[in-house]
This record gives structure tokens, C-alpha cells and sequence, in this order.
């Protein structure tokens, strides 16, 4: 029995979630295998042929595999299917539009988001934005299953042998084609990996003063997130969104600044192991939530957040 | 070109969903329901476009009880011409889900396919992606900028790091994101309007499609409950206690 997880990278780095569906695909017991499709991404498979408990990679490399087109990918998956019992992908934007592509192909259901691994069959998921976790067994032969990060610890992204084979690549379905991308550039660290993240919502007010989330940021050097509210209000780009339907993250440290905590948001960051709230309305949901709450005006106490980590 | 639009009646984005006290089931008895907040976003899409002459006809379907006729009235008092409900009590999974709509689109023959990425009571953000492998076609998935061309659509989808953009033959499957649109607010007049306009029923038999479900429910509970944490009066003492308590700074 084993199972085959869907890297996903960038042609030349490991997206460190595949580490997390890696842990997954560990947990359910199996030995695990690894499938890298792309172009000109050999890196990308000696990388995850190193990861913890990798026994081989499969390489499939196209011109047509570059961007991850789930049209392409999906046929791929197909193909090389046919000995696993699980496969899994992390539950990025990547693995989400893929997999369920690959599941009715194959005539099975998904098993979206999974935190937790019951048995080979039974998996926990979050439902109703994390307000309720249930737990669900499988009836189909082969799973699919995308894998929520936060809920499994990263397996060693080095010290396995496994081995790296290339395998054919499936013709081009010409149905998609990519035609371009707008990545945001940043220095800060990724949302998804980040240990500490400064959140600013719709109490925020601007654009511009979101400057002051940025600035606490780079203080710590921590990731920017934001809610809903202040996404749907333009100050910041949508995948900056921490929540049900953005980004769910779990880091060592939350602060959300100006963020009143509905429900969509705190889907998205209550597993955080230390979360701070300002507010300036002692009643907003997020200090049910917040293990250090300061009800205060954020445009003062920002600043002097920001002036108190200076002094030792 | 006609468009099919596929709706689900949910729990109501407002509403704080929980588990049975005997956890074999999520509460929902008297319990608000609407369209699912992203099925909004693409019923409103689907109006744009017609609005737009892209498009002659908006289909709008959904899959469910009898009171899903209510979702199908506020589509098409939203703007859509006509509604589609195949009517059933069972409970019905994404797979489920697209068989049927790929059988509906077989009887339809739509240019294009417009659903909501996720519903917000399973979360499952996968029917959309199944109808467009039955199908075969291929899929603008988390869609936050649609371009019909001729015999393609540019896709503008929210993906991890910013947006990426795809051209997509059609006939193909969309579904949509928060920042697509901005779903409109219904008239009056427009609710009376849509009590008369058409609405055909099917069941899952005449669409003679297994829908068996194939996730069965073990359990459900609540999510493990955060303690309760203190009021800091001040920047120092959370600067103090993020150091020395919390230890993470």
C-alpha cells in the first residue's frame, strides 16, 4: 500500500507545503511517493526525493506541465494512478483546483482539507468555517485527498534517498493555456510560513494606513495578513486574506490589529498558538479569542507597539 | 451562447453553525438559509453578461428539497430567465452533484457553466472541478475576472501568490471568487417578476444518475474551544508578556 502526493513548486523550489502533505501521507502509514510535474524542474525532484519517508519521485517533465494547468495535470495523475491506494496534495490553490479534477475522473470522492488521519479510511475536516470538525470514512477504493497545512508538522525536508524516475508525459489536452501571472513581490515572509503575522481589517481605514500594519510587521519580521473586510474595502490585495475562503495559517504569533473577529475570519487563524488583539471595541469577538487583548485606538497603539519592542 | 448557473441553498453566512448534541449531525433546524454567498457572485456574473449581449439566455440550477425553489426565485429575481430544480431529500455530494449537473448541461447544452468556488457549509471547493472533468471541458477555477472572446474566455484566478491568467476553450466550467463582482441587491418588482417566470422540476431518476453517496459521517464535534486569555492595559505589558510569558518575540 502506498501513496502518491503531488509536489507542488514553481519549477525550482519545493513549495514547503508539500512537506505538510508529505506528513499526511505518512501518517495514514503508507510508503509514500512523490510526483514532480514540470518543465525543467530536475531540482524540484532531487529536493523531494530527499524530504523524510520518500521511497521514489516520479519526474514527468513538458513544456505543457510549466504551469500547473489542471487540465494537463489532472491526465497525469490518471496515468501513474493505478498502483495508490491514497493521493494527496496539499490544500493550496494548486492542489485544490487539481484534485477534484482527478477524483471524478477516477469516479471517487475528495476528502477536501483534512487535519487529521482516523485510519486509511477516515479522515477529520473542518466544515462550516471550522465551526464544526467532522470526522468522515471513505467508501472508494482510492482516495483523494487535499491536506490543510496547518494540521500536520512538516516532514524533514532532508536526509531520504529516495529515488527519482522519469516517467512519460500525457499529450497536451490543448484545452487551457496559460497566459500570464502577477505574483505580489514581497520581502516579507509567505503567509503560509510565516511564525509571526500582523493583521490589519476595516478598522485599518485606508491603504495607506496600512503602512502602520506593515511597519509592526517588519518590526518583528513578520508576515501581513488582513480579513475579509479589509480586502473587500481595497486596502490590501486579496491574497494577503487570512480566513475561510483565503488563506488558513497557524503561526506562533497572531496579532490582529482593527479586526473585529467574525466568524469567516477567525476560520482562518484561531489555531494560531498565541494570538493578540487590539481593538478599540472591548466587546469585538476577536478578544474571545485572543489570549492578550489591548482595547485602545490602533493609530496609538500601533506606534507604540512598535516604539516599546525597541527598548529592551 | 446560453449559461447555466448552479445554485445551493445554505446555511446563512450570518449564522453560526453546531454540531448536534449527540454529534451525528450539524444543527440545522430552524436555522436561516440563503444562497450560497459565492453562487451570488456567479448568478451575478452570469446577469453581467447577458446585460452585457454575451450571452442570450441564464439558466439557473439547483440540487436539493423543495424549498431550493426559494434559492431559484431570488436567481431569477436577481435576473436570471428561468430556473432548473432537480428535487431530492437525499443528501448529495460534490460527485453527486456534478453527475447531475453534467446530465442537466447534456439537456441544456450551455456555452458555459458558472458555479460558486465553495459552498460555506461543507467547504468542499470541488463540484465546479468535477463538472469540468465529466464534462471534459476545461476550468477557470477561483475566477476574479471573466473575458468572453470568441470560442475562449480569459480567466483572471486568485491563486496563492497574486493572480494568474488563463485562456480557456469553450465551452467551459467557472467558478467564482469573492472579487469577481459585487452581486446586486433585488427589487421588489423583480421578486413579483420572478414568481412568473419558469421553473422545471427534475429528479435524480429521470437524470438517471448514481448518486449514491460515498463519504459516509462518522462524527461531528465542536472544535477544540481556545482559553479564554487576559486584557493587557498597555504596549509594555504586552511587550512584556509576549517575551517573558508567551516567550514568542
Amino acid at each position: 500500500m502506498t501513496a502518491l502526493v503531488i509536489a507542488e513548486h514553481n519549477n525550482a523550489e519545493l513549495n514547503p507545503a508539500t512537506l505538510n502533505a508529505l506528513a499526511a501521507a505518512r501518517a495514514i502509514g503508507d510508503e509514500v511517493d512523490v510526483l514532480v510535474a514540470g518543465s525543467g524542474c530536475e531540482a524540484v525532484a532531487k529536493a523531494a526525493a530527499a524530504a523524510e519517508g520518500v521511497r521514489k519521485v516520479l519526474l514527468a517533465e513538458a513544456a505543457h506541465y510549466e504551469n500547473v494547468l489542471a487540465e494537463n495535470l489532472a491526465p497525469l495523475i490518471i496515468a501513474v494512478a493505478e498502483p495508490y491506494e491514497h493521493l494527496l496534495a496539499a490544500a493550496t490553490t494548486t492542489g485544490k483546483n487539481v484534485m477534484p479534477r482527478v477524483a471524478a475522473l477516477l469516479d471517487v470522492a475528495q476528502i477536501s482539507d483534512i487535519i487529521g488521519v482516523e485510519s486509511n479510511d477516515t479522515f477529520v475536516r473542518p466544515i462550516y468555517a471550522g465551526n464544526v470538525i467532522a470526522t468522515v470514512k471513505s467508501a472508494d477504493a482510492k482516495k483523494v485527498i487535499t491536506v490543510r497545512t496547518t494540521g500536520f508538522d512538516p516532514v524533514a525536508a532532508s536526509g531520504a534517498r529516495g529515488s527519482v524516475e522519469s516517467i512519460d508525459a500525457v499529450d497536451d489536452t490543448g484545452l487551457s493555456k496559460f497566459l500570464g501571472e502577477e505574483l505580489t513581490k514581497s520581502d516579507r515572509p509567505e503567509l503560509a510560513a510565516a511564525d509571526i503575522i500582523v493583521s490589519g481589517g476595516r478598522g485599518v481605514g485606508s491603504s495607506e494606513n496600512f503602512a502602520l500594519i506593515e511597519a509592526l510587521a517588519d518590526k518583528l519580521g513578520a508576515a501581513v495578513g488582513a480579513s475579509r473586510a479589509a480586502v473587500d474595502a481595497g486596502y490590501v490585495p486579496n491574497d494577503y486574506q487570512v480566513g475561510q475562503t483565503g488563506k488558513v495559517v497557524a503561526p506562533a504569533l497572531y496579532i490582529a490589529v482593527g479586526i473585529s473577529g467574525a466568524i469567516q475570519h477567525l476560520a482562518g487563524m484561531k489555531d494560531s498558538k498565541v494570538i493578540v488583539a487590539i481593538n478599540k471595541d472591548e466587546e469585538a469577538p476577536i478578544f474571545g479569542v485572543a489570549d492578550y487583548g489591548l482595547v485602545g485606538d490602533l493609530f496609538k497603539e500601533v506606534p507604540a507597539l512598535v516604539e516599546a519592542l525597541d527598548k529592551k | 451562447m446560453k449559461i447555466l448557473v448552479a445554485v445551493k441553498r445554505a446555511i446563512d453566512y450570518n449564522v453560526k453553525a453546531r454540531p448536534k448534541a449527540d454529534g451525528s449531525g450539524v444543527d440545522l433546524a430552524n436555522v436561516k438559509m440563503s444562497m450560497n454567498p459565492f453562487d451570488e457572485i456567479a448568478v451575478e456574473e452570469a446577469i453581467r453578461l447577458q446585460e452585457a449581449g454575451k450571452a442570450e439566455e441564464t439558466v439557473a440550477v439547483s440540487i436539493g428539497p423543495k424549498q431550493c425553489q426559494e434559492t431559484l426565485r431570488t436567481a431569477m429575481a436577481m435576473g436570471v430567465d428561468r430556473g432548473i430544480l432537480v428535487e431530492t431529500n437525499d443528501e448529495m455530494q460534490p460527485l453527486a452533484v456534478a453527475k447531475l449537473l453534467k446530465a442537466v448541461v447534456e439537456r441544456e447544452e450551455p456555452g458555459l457553466v458558472l458555479l460558486g468556488k465553495q459552498a460555506i457549509d461543507d467547504d468542499s471547493n470541488q463540484t465546479g472541478q468535477m463538472l469540468a472533468a465529466l464534462l471534459g471541458w476545461p476550468q477557470g477555477t477561483f475566477a476574479c475576472g471573466l473575458e468572453l472572446g470568441d470560442g475562449s474566455a480569459a480567466v483572471r484566478r486568485e491563486i496563492d501568490g497574486g493572480i494568474q491568467t488563463v485562456e480557456l476553450k469553450l465551452p467551459a466550467v467557472i467558478t467564482s471568487d469573492l472579487r469577481l463582482n459585487e452581486p446586486r441587491y433585488v427589487k421588489l418588482p423583480n421578486i413579483m417578476k420572478a414568481k412568473k417566470k419558469p421553473l422545471d422540476t427534475l429528479t435524480t431518476d429521470e437524470l438517471d444518475v448514481d448518486v449514491a453517496p460515498r463519504l459516509s459521517l462518522v462524527k461531528v464535534a465542536e472544535p477544540p474551544a481556545r482559553k479564554g486569555g487576559i486584557k493587557v492595559p498597555d504596549v509594555e505589558t504586552l511587550v512584556d508578556k509576549l517575551r517573558n510569558e508567551a516567550k514568542v518575540i
